[in-house]
């Protein structure tokens, strides 16, 4: 009986590592989430070149904690810091031009930019996976919560995930720009009218998604250890599902969504068989679609003639 | 009156077929006299099979309307279809055979996987294949059959320039015939306004499945040529990757431009083969150029026009035929 009861408690532990691991996958996938969802909901663009510039955010922390010695915290403000000029620079000369093209037209720019950022990248860092140094200090300690020792690094991820999650709602919903993004997203040409600047809210918004992709970036690199120049482009597509699982537009869809498919993604690879995770996931993107194509918290629209 | 213009309708497509029999037999005597050698003969095979895709690829996102992503997980059936049969069945009617079997496996596949996701519009279809292509790439690599992520190697060749030739010819008549037919002019209603479409009496479900499918057909054709030429397939050679590079022809082309594709196919085949020398640069400047032509010329080479013979004796009696554009 309590050999039993002995076993049940290591299963419900298990369950509950997984649960974690779950949820700080799932913070990733959500911060990058959030960059695609922002810029499809303002200018309905698939961004392909969002996963490439989560990979840079690796890159320029692994660079400033090997090469120059930061500590995590500079590392991260610098690596998003980067990837907000990176984001703004891409809109300004690869989608601005495009504004009134094709959308067709505009994805395959992306495409080009996404194709250019990583083969620019391993032309400079060569394609070998490069490791982030081992961490040190408070990083590097676990915490004992009951039976269950959780890694002081998953309650990090955490922490700044939802403080930057925090950030942007506020931003989104209480600043005078985050007023002016969802204007344009509802319409463009009504809020031109209403003395919108379209071009300089449209910049924001990148700048806004890149930031919390680079932010993601060195998350991973700290939390998986180990970075190579393609590293972007699954979780990006992984990402990209999460924010149409919630309902592409919608700001909080793209966390939830991060975190169930961050969730079901450990779940499958922990108790069904690892290397069918991605499958299980592109098809959970298929059912929504096709069961509710708008998304968790979407709504349906009724189209118009 | 009515008679000339028949007779005129015949003069134009005996030019047209003189003109392929012409392009095979050139390119016959060239590879006969080994001025096409074999490595520009990989370059040949190369723009055959992305000539395939990219047109079907064509039918379906440029004429029909319907976003794909998804071309590389149709490649892929054909490919695989076909060299599990060809090793088993070493001979050329085993060879015809699984090259017959890919082709209305990726099909069936197509259907199965467009009646559902062809409700969707745009960007959401677009995903859904994408995903769907994810999904046959992951079970290729995790079943016993194709061997995981080696790949199957030793695949019996039987791909020579007739075969690829037949292939691509037939692929593009097949293509621009059933354009021209009503089934055709169906499709390209949907592209034009689904909704006006399906308020003149067209079934748009119908019609969006069966352009899904012929693509579909088409691509495991390429993909089954593919397999058999260069004797080895992996999963990550149909990757999400592939059915980018297919698309890119498409667009570059021009959507609705069956010429368009071609010259793309072409172009882009060429392009490649020549920065092979840069190995590590490649595909920066690939990527450097594709943004360029987009940025420039976003409706592609072509735009929704088709290079015709009328058009070429237009360019040499005009000199320029940049002065018809508005």
């Amino acid at each position: 009986m309590s050999l039993l009861g002995l076993k049940e408690g290591k299963l419900l532990e298990q369950f509950l590592h997984q649960i974690i691991n779950g949820i700080s996958l799932g913070s990733i996938y959500a911060l990058v989430a959030l960059g695609y969802t922002m810029v499809y909901g303002i200018i309905k663009l698939i961004n392909f070149a969002h996963c490439d510039v989560y990979m840079i955010g690796a890159y320029v922390g692994y660079f400033c904690m090997t090469f120059l010695g930061f500590g995590f915290v500079p590392s991260l403000l610098a690596a998003m810091a980067v990837c907000t000029v990176l984001g703004v620079t891409i809109e300004k000369i690869a989608y601005k031009p495009l504004r009134n093209a094709t959308r067709i037209a505009v994805l395959i720019t992306a495409i080009g930019v996404s194709l250019f950022l990583e083969y620019g990248t391993m032309f400079f860092v060569k394609a070998q996976v490069r490791s982030y140094p081992p961490l040190t200090g408070l990083l590097a300690k676990t915490l004992q919560l009951g039976n269950i020792s959780v890694p002081m690094l998953q309650v990090l991820i955490l922490a700044i995930t939802i403080i930057l999650m925090l950030l942007l709602q506020f931003v989104v919903n209480k600043t005078k720009i985050g007023k002016a993004m969802r204007a344009v997203s509802m319409d463009q040409d009504a809020a031109e009218l209403m003395g919108i600047n379209v071009d300089t809210t449209i910049s924001f918004t990148f700048a806004l998604g890149s930031a919390l992709a680079g932010a993601a970036g060195i998350l991973v690199g700290v939390c998986y250890n180990s970075i190579n120049p393609l590293m972007g482009v699954l979780p990006g597509l992984k990402s990209f599902v999460a924010a149409v699982f919630g309902g592409i537009g919608i700001i909080p869809g793209a966390m939830i969504g991060g975190y169930i498919i961050g969730i079901v993604e450990v779940l499958i690879s922990g108790y069904i068989n690892s290397m069918y995770r991605d499958a299980f996931v592109f098809a959970i993107l298929i059912l929504i679609l096709i069961l509710k194509p708008a998304g968790l918290l979407g709504k349906n629209t009724r189209e118009k003639v | 009156m009515k008679k000339l213009a028949e007779t005129m309708r015949n003069t134009k497509s005996w030019t047209k077929l003189l003109l392929l029999v012409l392009t095979y037999v050139i390119i016959q005597l060239l590879i006969l006299f080994g001025i096409i050698q074999d490595f520009q003969q990989i370059t040949l095979t190369t723009i055959c099979i992305n000539i395939i895709l990219a047109v079907s690829l064509n039918l379906i996102t440029g004429f029909t309307g319907q976003f794909s992503l998804g071309h590389a997980g149709f490649m892929s059936i054909g490919a695989y279809t076909c060299a599990l049969i060809t090793m088993r069945m070493p001979t050329i009617p085993g060879f015809i055979l699984g090259l017959v079997a890919g082709a209305v496996a990726a099909a069936v596949v197509g259907i199965l996987v467009g009646l559902p996701t062809l409700r969707l519009r745009g960007d959401y279809l677009a995903i859904a294949t994408l995903g769907m292509s994810e999904i046959i790439r992951i079970v290729f690599l995790n079943l016993n059959i194709t061997n995981g992520a080696a790949g199957l190697s030793g695949i019996p060749q039987f791909v020579n320039w007739p075969w690829l030739f037949v292939f691509t010819a037939g692929t593009i008549l097949l293509i621009v015939n059933f354009l021209k037919s009503s089934h055709g002019r169906a499709c390209i209603s949907i592209r034009e306004d689904e909704i006006a479409a399906e308020a003149m009496g067209i079934n748009t479900t119908k019609y969006k499945v069966t352009a899904f499918a012929i693509g579909a057909f088409c691509a495991g054709i390429a993909g089954a040529l593919y397999a058999s030429y260069f004797f080895f397939i992996k999963p990550t050679t149909f990757n999400f990757q592939k059915s980018v590079d297919v698309l890119v022809m498409v667009v570059l082309g021009g959507m609705g431009s069956v010429s368009g594709s071609v010259l793309a196919a072409i172009l882009l085949a060429l392009i490649s083969t020549f920065l092979q020398s840069f190995s590590e640069l490649r595909m920066v400047i690939y990527s450097l150029i594709l943004i360029i032509i987009m940025i420039f010329r976003p409706q592609g080479l072509m735009g929704s026009k088709e290079l015709s013979l009328s058009m070429l004796s237009k360019l040499g009696s005009k000199f320029s035929f940049r002065k018809g554009r508005v």
